[in-house]
């Protein structure tokens, strides 16, 4: 229950003017720049603009300086500002297969056609501190060798010829967007994969890991993991044709999981997706893990209860604003409830103090 | 190519140009044409989709920031920018440069703006593409087996 009190304004100014402060930091310390924060701190900035389903490097940057670095309040920030934003239209869908690959590895075959690009990865890093960042220090150019311009196809391309892999037939139905219309359940493939792109990466990575110790197992390869740039391209009803309307980095993982077959499919590989905005491979891993774990149903497997095969437990947790509205609330001023509940319990507790009493009398 | 393609290809760079680069080459080609707005610059989302496993049924993805306007030169010429971000001046240059290809500053214009954007543009995806070339495995094979 809530009841509107009056009071607490100055300390709510006072306390606003000592946040501003506190953001700023020591004065004697340089400022630290949106434009820094974009640069330097790309990876935040693309877990804020996937999480926040809004992709925009800047505002990512800023919502980060003004939360103090604390991702979720920023994720927030851009969520708010989203829904101040008019909607111009939806994009055809972006053409991975074109993508232009700064990354692309597969983990099932080493002589894929287009090779194994490791890009800009941490992987191989022996995860040392390296104090040589706390000075200053000139960073030497990456090394560069001629690219021939050839187009990567899509590693379960491949396996389809074979009819090795299950299909994932092309089509153009309209998705259903969980931000016009609330999420119900059962969901369908589309809206789970809208969910878990802008799932919490925490949650998300917890619930892949689940899967991976044995809780609705269906042991995943990599089969494919993707980081690069696509076109996005939008019609123009006042052209009357599609333009590109911008360029967005993309993280794709398609992963390859073992399947025995079942009353409906043969036995044959089937698939996980996930597709997140920026260089975010951890959460795209995840994802795809999860999708694929949420799909037994419409591939006629067990439910084996496992967490992960629960979407209602999936997608109505993965939203860390969602979740962080309701589990902060608590901390806001309950003071009616509290005094109810302190009422209950003195009168229970008398009530009970009075039975003890009678019965040592008797 | 036919008009629309020429012109989808116009549109599709100037979308994607970085704003600040836009401005300089405008700038120098020193054009200020008289226009009035069809529709002054505004700033809103488009929603991107991605495809199930790639190329199954369409999902929606998230969204990204668009700046959009519309206007019409002296001449006549309609021009419309769409490009990516919230920078309204940026779509304002993108719409009269959409405008002024329609007309006789079209030759020009191309070799003043388009031209140097679309080269500097290339030439930054290239050298990404080298850097990722470098990064590519060359697989070999340690001899194995005892003689």
């Amino acid at each position: 229950m809530y009841v509107a009190v009056k009071g607490g304004e100055r300390a709510i100014d006072n306390a606003h003017a000592w946040l501003a402060e506190e953001r700023r930091g020591d004065t004697a310390v340089p400022e630290l720049s949106v434009a820094q924060i974009r640069e330097q701190m790309a990876l935040a900035v693309n877990r804020v603009m996937a999480e926040g389903s809004l992709y925009d490097p800047e505002l990512a940057a800023l919502a980060i300086k003004q939360a103090r670095g604390d991702l979720i309040e920023a994720i927030f920030l851009i969520r708010a500002y989203r829904t101040t934003l008019p909607r111009f239209g939806a994009s055809a869908p972006v053409e991975t297969a074109r993508m232009a690959c700064l990354r692309r590895i597969s983990a099932t075959f080493k002589d894929a056609p287009g090779g194994q690009v490791l890009g800009p990865t941490f992987d191989y890093t022996h995860r040392l501190l390296d104090f040589k960042l706390a000075a200053d220090g000139e960073v030497p150019a990456a090394p560069e060798t001629p690219a021939a311009p050839a187009e990567v196809p899509h590693i379960t391309g491949f396996l389809n010829r074979d009819g090795l892999i299950q299909e994932e037939p092309a089509g153009d139905d309209t998705p259903p967007d969980l931000t016009r219309e609330p999420l119900e359940l059962p969901a369908g493939r589309a809206l789970r994969l809208q969910s878990l792109t802008r799932g919490d990466e925490g949650f998300v990575l917890g619930m892949a890991y689940s899967t991976q110790r044995g809780y609705a197992r269906n042991h995943a390869f990599v089969g494919e993991l993707r980081i690069g740039t696509v076109a996005v391209e939008m019609e123009i009803p006042e052209l009357g044709f599609a333009i590109e309307i911008g360029e967005i980095e993309l993280t794709e993982c398609e992963t390859v999981n073992q399947f025995t077959g079942s009353k409906t499919e043969p036995p044959q590989f089937t698939r996980g997706y996930g597709l997140v905005f920026g260089q975010t491979e951890r959460k795209a891993i995840s994802m795809a893990l999860v999708d694929r774990a949420l799909r037994w149903k419409e591939l006629g497997e067990e439910d084996s209860g496992a967490p992960a095969q629960d979407e209602e437990f999936v997608l109505y947790h993965a939203d860390n604003i969602q979740a962080t509205g309701f589990l902060e609330h608590i901390k806001l001023p309950h003071y009616v409830d509290f005094q109810s509940e302190l009422e209950l319990v003195r009168r229970i507790r008398a009530e009970a103090e009075a039975a003890t009493s009678r019965e040592a009398a008797e | 190519m036919s008009e629309i393609e020429t012109r989808k290809g116009w549109m599709s760079l100037l979308a994607r140009a970085p704003a600040d680069r836009l401005e300089q080459l405008w700038q120098g080609a020193g054009l200020a044409p008289a226009f009035a707005w069809l529709r002054a610059p505004e700033v809103g989302g488009v929603m991107v989709r991605g495809r199930m496993g790639g190329t199954g049924q369409p999902f929606n993805l998230g969204e990204m920031t668009v700046t959009r306007c519309a206007l019409r030169l002296e001449g006549g010429a309609v021009g419309h920018g769409y490009v990516q971000g919230r920078d309204k001046a940026h779509a304002e240059r993108a719409a009269l440069c959409d405008a002024l290809m329609q007309t006789d500053a079209a030759t020009d214009l191309r070799e003043a703006v388009l031209a140097p954007l679309a080269a500097e543009m290339a030439e930054s995806r290239a050298a990404r593409a080298r850097k990722a070339a470098a990064t590519k495995v060359d697989f070999f094979t340690m001899v194995r087996g005892e003689d």
